[in-house]
């Protein structure tokens, strides 16, 4: 075990310029995937605090007994899906729509604007379906006239929602596959410059697995090196946008060790890959 | 020991390197191959080792048969093997001292015994002082004697040898010659391929001509290890 750690990092030693130029070039790879998974997660933020404001807004005919509404409310609020209820009566609407419009308040004297039912769904249950599901509930109420839930918009939010996800999971599968190889590539460069090495290992009864594991070390120490790097580049480009354009967020630290041990796979199945194909080879 | 049974080996592109051999070297024999060159005598060495497997036919190596083996089982003969090229195939950023402790390192001997039997073997071909010495620092003679010791400091059972004196001047090849024959009166057979004839003719030992992949001529087995009867060479 010594030995394989000590040849594992022989190899650094022995070829610096290959060995950085082999991290530099996983840690862009994986910068890219940083880049783009912190897009994502910023969208999906974003998201996040738009579905917040997913609000069902029932109109409530003139003249409804305050009783009747407050006894609808009281049901509604004992929905699964709903967070919460708040009754807005013809004045607060008022009061509510003026401070909206701040300067054209003025369009609103004399108005009458007819008291609601304002319904906040649960998260997990802002999707289209289910909220028109609710909505549909409440406007079954008698006394209700007509109903508001941005339709159009929380569909749009949805599929806009599922497009980043699913382009976060194929461009990230895409740039997983070019770092396997980039890591192949260059591991495969390790084993080229210790061929007579490795075929005097086997002469005198080396077991492949043997031979094999200081590479797969040395892919796992490139494939962690390089996610580390990446991560600090991440980080500084983030740094950079918050200074000079948007407040995003960053990764938690969950998220953080798992794209080290993805850069740490990586590196174990690119150096696996390519040091079969010569073990196999020779 | 060794047993080739109708062998074979064909290549896809260049034809048949061993046609139909079989013969068997028995524990303890020195047995030259002869033959031009492509007339499958390092065919034949590497499919002791396995490098190489029979197209038809079976080797079989103290109990390994060539059919069956996996690839631990051919990691695990070679331990009992020790071979020998004719360009030395020793590391040039190691000593003398730790290429021949580098087949002992990497089949997981502890270091304490690498340390005594790598000083043991030195002594025997005779590089008792040049232990820390790099190749580049040592004539052809004395790296193929880094190359012998480091083959042989596994205790194999038999040593082959793939023209070890082909990039040798006499002297030095004389002084190989004569390091292969003690090693084979203590006891460890020896195979080895050679254009060499001045060599073999002034030798009592087996002689195996090969051409065109088929054996030839064979002088037959020999019983025991011939005694070292000729002058110690410098």
């Amino acid at each position: 075990m010594k030995r394989t750690l000590r040849d594992a990092l022989i190899t650094f030693r022995r070829t610096p310029l290959l060995s950085a130029l082999s991290i530099t070039t996983i840690a862009f790879s994986l910068f890219a995937f940083g880049l783009f998974g912190l897009v994502a997660l910023n969208i999906r933020d974003a998201l996040d605090r738009l579905e917040d404001r997913v609000e069902i807004r029932a109109f409530v005919a003139e003249g409804t007994a305050p009783e009747a509404m407050a006894q609808a409310a009281a049901d509604i609020a004992a929905y699964p899906e709903v967070l919460g209820v708040v009754l807005v009566s013809q004045d607060e609407a008022l009061v509510r729509a003026k401070k909206e419009l701040g300067d054209f308040r003025d369009v609103f004297e004399g108005a009458v604007l007819p008291a609601s039912i304002d319904v906040r769904v649960k998260p997990g249950y802002r999707d289209p379906a289910t909220v028109k599901r609710v909505a549909a509930r409440v406007k079954a109420f008698s006394f209700v006239d007509d109903i508001r839930y941005g339709e159009e918009w929380i569909e749009k939010l949805y599929r806009l929602r599922n497009i980043a996800g699913i382009a976060g999971i194929v461009l990230g599968l895409a740039f997983a596959g070019v770092s396997v190889i980039i890591i192949g590539a260059t591991i495969r460069m390790a084993v080229l410059s210790r061929a007579k090495e490795i075929s005097i290992m086997r002469l005198v009864g080396a077991t492949d697995s043997y031979i094999r594991r200081p590479f797969l070390i040395e892919g796992v120490a490139k494939g962690v090196l390089g996610g580390l790097l990446a991560l600090l580049l991440t980080y500084g480009a983030r740094s950079l946008i918050n200074t000079y354009l948007i407040q995003t967020v960053f990764f938690d630290a969950r998220i953080t060790l798992l794209g080290l041990l993805f850069g740490a796979m990586l590196g174990l199945v690119g150096s696996a890959v390519s040091v079969g194909r010569h073990l196999r080879r020779i | 020991m060794i047993r080739f049974t109708h062998v074979s080996k064909t290549y896809p592109r260049t034809g048949t390197a061993v046609d139909d051999v079989s013969l068997h070297i028995g524990k303890g024999e020195f047995v030259f191959f002869t033959g031009p060159s492509g007339a499958g005598k390092t065919t034949l060495l590497k499919m002791v080792y396995m490098e190489e497997r029979p197209s038809s036919g079976e080797v079989r190596v103290s109990g390994t048969s060539s059919v069956t083996a996996k690839h631990r089982d051919v990691a695990q003969i070679r331990r009992k093997l020790g071979i020998v090229f004719q360009d030395f195939r020793l590391l040039d950023n190691r000593t003398a001292e730790q290429n021949i402790a580098f087949a002992l390192e990497v089949t997981g001997v502890p270091r304490p015994l690498i340390i005594t039997k790598v000083a043991r073997v030195l002594t025997q071909v005779g590089l008792a002082g040049k232990g820390t010495a790099y190749p580049r620092e040592l004539s052809g003679g004395e790296q193929q004697r880094v190359a012998i010791a480091r083959a042989l400091v596994n205790d194999p059972f038999v040593l082959i040898a793939d023209e070890p004196t082909g990039n040798l001047d006499d002297r030095a090849t004389r002084g190989i010659f004569q390091l292969l024959r003690d090693i084979n009166a203590a006891g460890t057979a020896v195979m080895m391929a050679t254009h060499n004839l001045d060599l073999i003719r002034r030798q009592e030992y087996r002689t195996i001509e090969m051409n065109r992949g088929a054996v030839v001529f064979d002088s037959g087995e020999t019983a025991a290890p011939a005694p070292a009867a000729a002058p110690h060479d410098p």
